[in-house]
């Protein structure tokens, strides 16, 4: 584990200094990466042991309606509101993930659950039309100026940094569930539960620890996308859609290496953004027509995404250098 | 008794029936060839739009449309197994999820980027009759008419022919068929069709209410799932009482709260159900 130390240091090195030679708009989808990479890295901290979650969008809408309500309505600060907004979204990631480990929903079955939860919490969201403003979405109210206490910033510099410092945690976080002797018995799970069950290990347990973590993560990226866009929408911030933006983005970086889940936060922006760029308006939905079949052949040629199959590539050739001298 | 509720009740029972032929493609397709279609509802959208072109712009019989529809997206069918599902039947079954998910991403936008996000309409007027106070769409009458008659065929050809008796021996021992001479592949494509035309006949009955535009399977492709599951894999009989439970908290709901409240109810219906009967309703 020594050796990928540097590589990540220098990776930071660059990242410190990267906004001073950045225009506004290239900062605008940097941070849009950081804050997306940590979300996804907050998906496949689940993903990864084959949790497969449909609804991670209800945790990410109700980070983010939570702590813009609470702001909006109550004055309160985002300080407070973003760890009442994650609160919310750890219980209802009990509320639904304990009863799903204790009876046995896994798979597919699991997989449909969570899609209804993300879609409870979507049309919930547009039912409470009156405070959400529905479809319409809603505007946190804006104080103006940089305010290190209501979270707002006026220079995409600043915005930067804090991204980057929660793509960070967001990292350290992961690590340390990867470390963790968790990740052997949520390993064990996924391989077979019952087994893992009969060797002692608490499945329910394991498992809610790992979606109560996810949950709670995705749910802080949602906070902080909804204040860093001053605009919420339910139909980018629940349901169904963006559910499977997050899962596609995390497979086709990879969701088990560190940094796959952000390196596909990375190829769906850059490609949303580049398609926007060299074809306008005029098309569309291009950029979600090469997103759904990259995702069909990520899946068939690469199940563990861009990470996964080059981290095999180097591997293999290292292992070929080796086997030569 | 209040005549609105009876109308919403009986406009539920008219829905029951188009969900309950949408979750019947379904159902074939997951108990037999173990594959959710989370893109079921898009392609149920593609021929609706095949209907609104065929019909609307060229001017063609809406039957003859229908049945183009119904041909086009059962091929569709064969042509989503062989290149999405096959390749990938030996791996987990979470990922042939996901592929047809990317599917659902790329059918939608494709849709936007050919047609726009217009609503589009066949311009067809139907009839409205009225039964003392009560008004009752006539096309919603067609449908579950159309739909009832398509589960009925679905029946029949599973029970009585030689190849549905084949899928129904599938989808209980997939090991021990291959032994008894069946060829799972042939089966698989063959279902895939019958999957993909029960998706076309559903597009030919919700293009009569309903105006077409690339999300409009977000409407109604959680809810299908939500039935199929909640009627049990396999279990036909099931999947209708689902459908119908479903389309009377959506309707009823509807009337008396709001339409997103309804379904919010048959969701958590559906959560709330899956942890005390997980084996579906009719479970024994």
């Amino acid at each position: 584990m020594m050796t990928i130390r540097w590589p990540l240091a220098l990776l930071f090195a660059v990242l410190l200094l990267l906004p001073l030679g950045l225009q506004d708009y290239l900062l605008h989808m940097a941070i849009q990466i950081l804050i997306w990479g940590f979300v996804y890295t907050g998906w496949s901290v689940m993903g990864r042991f084959g949790q497969v979650s449909l609804g991670h969008g209800a945790f990410l809408g109700v980070g983010a309606y939570t702590t813009a309500l609470l702001w909006n309505n109550f004055g309160l600060v985002p300080w407070i509101g973003i760890p009442i907004g994650v609160a919310f979204a750890v219980l209802l990631a009990l509320v639904i993930g304990y009863p799903c480990f204790r009876l046995k929903v896994v798979g597919h079955y699991f997989a449909l659950v969570t899609l209804a939860l993300s879609q409870v919490v979507l049309l919930s969201i547009v039912a409470a039309r009156d405070i959400t403003g529905g479809s319409l979405g809603m505007t946190p109210n804006s104080v103006g100026q940089s305010s290190w206490l209501a979270l707002q910033f006026t220079s995409k510099m600043q915005w930067y940094f804090v991204a980057l410092a929660v793509w960070a945690f967001g990292l350290w976080v992961w690590v340390k569930v990867d470390r963790g002797m968790g990740r052997a018995a949520m390993e064990a799970v996924s391989e077979d539960e019952t087994a893992a069950a009969a060797v002692g290990i608490n499945v329910t347990r394991e498992k809610l620890r790992v979606t109560v973590i996810s949950a709670a993560m995705t749910a802080f990226g949602g906070a902080l996308f909804g204040q860093y866009q001053m605009y919420l929408n339910p139909e980018t911030l629940s349901g169904i859609g963006v559910s499977l933006q997050i899962v596609f983005a995390a497979i086709a970086g990879g969701m088990y290496s560190l940094l796959g889940p952000t390196v596909g936060a990375l190829l769906t922006i850059a490609l949303t953004e580049g398609l926007r760029i060299g074809f306008g308006t005029t098309l569309i939905g291009a950029a979600n027509t090469i997103y759904g079949i990259l995702l069909i052949l990520f899946i068939i040629f690469m199940p563990r995404g861009i990470t996964g199959f080059f981290g095999a590539w180097t591997k293999r050739r290292a292992a070929t250098a080796a086997a030569a001298t | 008794m209040d005549i609105y509720l009876v109308e919403a009740i009986i406009n539920g029972i008219l829905l029951g029936g188009v969900l309950a032929l949408l979750a019947l493609g379904l159902n074939l397709i997951f108990g037999v060839v173990d594959v959710v279609w989370i893109a079921y509802a898009e392609m149920v959208m593609v021929g609706m739009y095949v209907i609104y072109w065929l019909h609307a712009y060229y001017g063609w019989p809406l039957p003859l449309a229908c049945l183009v529809a119904v041909i086009g997206v059962g091929l569709l069918g064969i042509l989503v197994h062989l290149l999405i599902i096959q390749p990938i039947l030996g791996s987990a079954p979470i990922n042939q999820l996901l592929a047809t998910g990317g599917l659902l991403f790329f059918l939608q936008s494709f849709a936007t980027l050919l047609f726009g996000t217009d609503f589009r309409n066949i311009g067809l007027r139907m009839p409205i009759i009225e039964i003392g106070d009560i008004f009752i769409s006539f096309s919603r009458l067609i449908a579950f008419c159309v739909a009832l008659a398509g589960a009925v065929i679905l029946y029949f050809f599973l029970s009585r022919t030689h190849i549905g008796t084949a899928i129904r021996a599938i989808s209980q021992d997939r090991e021990i068929m291959g032994l008894m001479g069946v060829d799972e592949r042939k089966v698989y494509v063959i279902t895939s069709a019958v999957g993909g035309s029960l998706a076309g006949l559903a597009a030919c009955l919700l293009v009569l209410q309903y105006d077409v535009h690339p999300f409009i399977g977000l409407s109604f492709g959680p809810i299908t799932f939500m039935i199929c599951v909640l009627g049990g894999l396999g279990n036909m009989i099931g999947g209708f009482v689902a459908a119908f439970l479903m389309s009377q908290i959506i309707s009823v709901g509807g009337y008396y709260f709001s339409i997103e409240l309804s379904y919010v109810f048959a969701f958590l219906f559906f959560i709330v159900l899956m942890f005390i009967r997980p084996q579906g309703i009719l479970a024994k």
